[in-house]
């Protein structure tokens, strides 16, 4: 068990809080710096898209994890962010150029759709979402000229000045580059005011007004970023697929990125690696269980979605913290040895959070 | 003429619409839960029907108050099985939990009955009603006066019977009905059960209608935009945000370019958020401390 010793109110907010820390999260840098060397090629390239569902999954982490808003269409500003970016390449823009720009547009509807849905709270949000995410899927299909409609749209090879990443390893340290700096930021963004604004948001709305916290411009800010980070991971997504088509953004899509943040744990960076590890390798675990379980079972259509689902139920019922939290309770019951608590993990229960006037 | 077509096929849609929503709209009232899986209770519905007129060859007129009951003990257990351990748990994470719950029961009733569409026979099908120059098909009707007659039951059973005093009262303050002895945990079972058979009924109207299959629990989140629509939290709400849905959605899709009659729903459900939040018939106003 380690004890720190506090002396200034700054230790609070260090990114590194202990020595401790350094070595960990060296040694895991380490492990995924050299993981091309190691890995099969096959799984280099599955590991850059768990790299992907992470970026995507931080977005999703600051929305749903941090400021407790939940959205059920951020499948859209996955298609947002793949299809701007197809189409910039397209025009002869540069990989950088339009890859921010992906994400800039993402942030900018993410935004504009914030400014009227923001305003409600809870199960508002998640349908004004998913009726979003519906709206951009069928502009998607119906808008032919500029997204090639369900004859899709050809995504131009990756490459910047002239240095060809579409190789598998290329590729994984492109994802991994913007990951590791997109979490730098979030880290950043979480210990500011800002990042303090959310959580007081989450926690109690009525109280952070009252601390003078200003709702809306939170709100909306975070929406904007959440949908910023899940652009900018639409951006790479459209050179994983190589292809884009509007099926591969539907609800499924939204639910899968929801399911992440949850399984990994919601309220904690960890939980997005860990949820992005889940889902990126759950179909894989999948086709292994579909080989070895008899053919009646095996070929149940709908199979995967059936075991997405399922996944949510238990995780929600038996594990509410996810894997994160299922971690942190193992941690403690070896540092706490004998004397661990199962009540200490216990949440309040609040009966009628009701927003009704009667 | 073809206004008034369009209308009346309009007013069947939404009244299937809004019988969901009604059951979306009960639950929330009740429990303060939120079930995105209404859809698919409503096509695991239609699916029981299926398995007793069509397989088993039970008279309709039998089929159909097994098929609600059937249903309404599917409402029960999963209550009691999956939700009753939610209760006092945070919203989101309940929604979450009848998404899953909907992918689930999607699958399954893939495996169960097939992923091809089937049809539910019925002793009306195919007939019509002529009303001057408009048609209306008997299938039709029946959704619109089943609708009728159930929302008449509904405000009986809600307004004069001791069960539905009492479901209302745990639905106003679940802390207070209980400790004035009303049950809040059978009544929640109840209100499950109840949202359960409507959701049935409505899977056995809108059967002749549309074809049966795994995936017509979708039409489940154009209700949810009529809940939102009409006001969530308001039972008249619920059925007036369904019927302006389908109309909407049949006007669309004759004056505007294609693909505008699926995005109608959420396009209105959108503009109503911007401008009247609270839905038609609003329930709910903003904590004030």
């Amino acid at each position: 068990m380690r004890y720190i010793r506090k002396t200034s109110y700054l230790q609070d907010i260090r990114l590194v809080q202990h020595r401790g820390h350094l070595l960990w999260y060296g040694l895991a840098l380490l492990v995924v710096f050299t993981g091309p060397l190691w890995l099969d090629r096959y799984l280099v390239g599955e590991f850059a898209l768990v790299f992907i569902y992470a970026i995507a999954g931080l977005g999703l982490m600051l929305l749903v994890g941090y400021t407790g808003l939940v959205s059920l269409g951020h499948a859209a500003f996955l298609a947002i962010g793949a299809y701007t970016h197809a189409y910039l390449l397209n025009l002869g823009v540069p990989l950088p150029v339009a890859m921010f720009a992906a994400s800039l547009f993402s942030a900018l509807v993410g935004g504009l759709v914030g400014i009227p849905t923001l305003r409600m709270t809870g199960i508002y949000l998640a349908v004004a979402t998913l009726a979003f995410a519906v709206i951009v899927e069928q502009v998607l299909v119906h808008w032919e000229s500029v997204t090639g409609g369900f004859r899709g749209m050809a995504v131009p090879k990756p490459e910047f000045l002239g240095l060809d990443i579409s190789s598998p390893a290329a590729f994984y340290f492109l994802c991994l580059a913007i990951l590791l700096g997109s979490m730098v930021l979030v880290m950043n963004l979480l210990r500011s005011p800002t990042g303090r604004a959310m959580t007081a948001v989450r926690d109690s709305e009525t109280s952070a007004e009252s601390m003078g916290v200003n709702l809306a411009r939170t709100k909306v800010l975070v929406f904007a970023l959440s949908a910023a980070f899940t652009g900018l991971a639409g951006a790479l997504f459209a050179h994983r697929l190589s292809y884009l088509a509007p099926d591969a953004f539907t609800l499924i899509t939204s639910i899968q990125l929801l399911l992440m943040v949850v399984v990994g744990g919601l309220g904690s960076l960890h939980g997005v690696i860990f949820g992005a590890i889940f889902i990126g390798l759950l179909p894989q675990g999948i086709a292994i269980f579909r080989d070895a379980a008899p053919t009646a079972v095996a070929q149940i259509p709908g199979l995967e979605p059936a075991i997405f689902g399922a996944m949510l139920i238990l995780v929600l019922i038996y594990e509410p913290l996810g894997i994160y939290g299922r971690w942190c309770k193992i941690r403690l019951f070896f540092e706490e040895f004998p004397l661990y608590r199962k009540s200490t993990y216990k949440r309040q229960k609040s009966f009628l959070r009701t927003e009704r006037l009667h | 003429m073809e206004v008034l077509q369009l209308f009346i096929s309009g007013i069947s849609q939404g009244c299937v619409y809004g019988l969901i929503a009604l059951g979306f709209v009960l639950i929330y009232k009740a429990t303060e839960m939120v079930n995105f899986a209404q859809g698919d209770i409503m096509m695991l519905g239609a699916y029981v029907a299926i398995t007793f007129i069509n397989i088993w060859d039970w008279p309709f007129y039998w089929a159909f108050p097994a098929t609600v009951l059937v249903m309404a003990a599917v409402g029960v257990v999963l209550e009691r099985v999956l939700l009753r351990p939610m209760i006092g748990e945070p919203h989101f994470a309940v929604l979450m939990l009848t998404i899953g719950l909907g992918f689930v029961l999607r699958a399954a009733a893939g495996a169960i009955w097939g992923n091809e569409p089937r049809a539910l026979q019925t002793p009306y099908v195919g007939e019509v009603l002529r009303l001057g120059e408009a048609v209306i098909g008997y299938e039709n009707l029946a959704i619109i006066i089943g609708t009728t007659v159930l929302c008449f039951l509904m405000w009986v059973f809600f307004r004069f019977t001791r069960v539905g005093i009492a479901m209302q009262a745990a639905s106003q303050n679940q802390l207070a009905a209980f400790y004035v002895g009303i049950p809040v945990k059978r009544m929640y079972s109840l209100v499950w059960a109840l949202s359960a058979a409507i959701a049935a009924v409505a899977g056995i109207l809108t059967a002749p209608v549309s074809l049966v299959d795994p995936l017509i629990g979708f039409v489940g989140i154009k209700a949810f935009a009529a809940a939102i629509v009409g006001g969530f939290g308001s039972m008249p709400g619920a059925i007036i945000g369904g019927l302006l849905i389908g109309v909407v959605e049949q006007f669309a899709g004759l004056y505007l370019p294609p693909g505008f009659a699926d995005m109608s729903a959420y396009v209105l459900l959108l503009v109503m958020l911007v401008i009247r939040p609270q839905g038609l018939f609003a329930t709910m106003q903003k904590k004030k401390v």
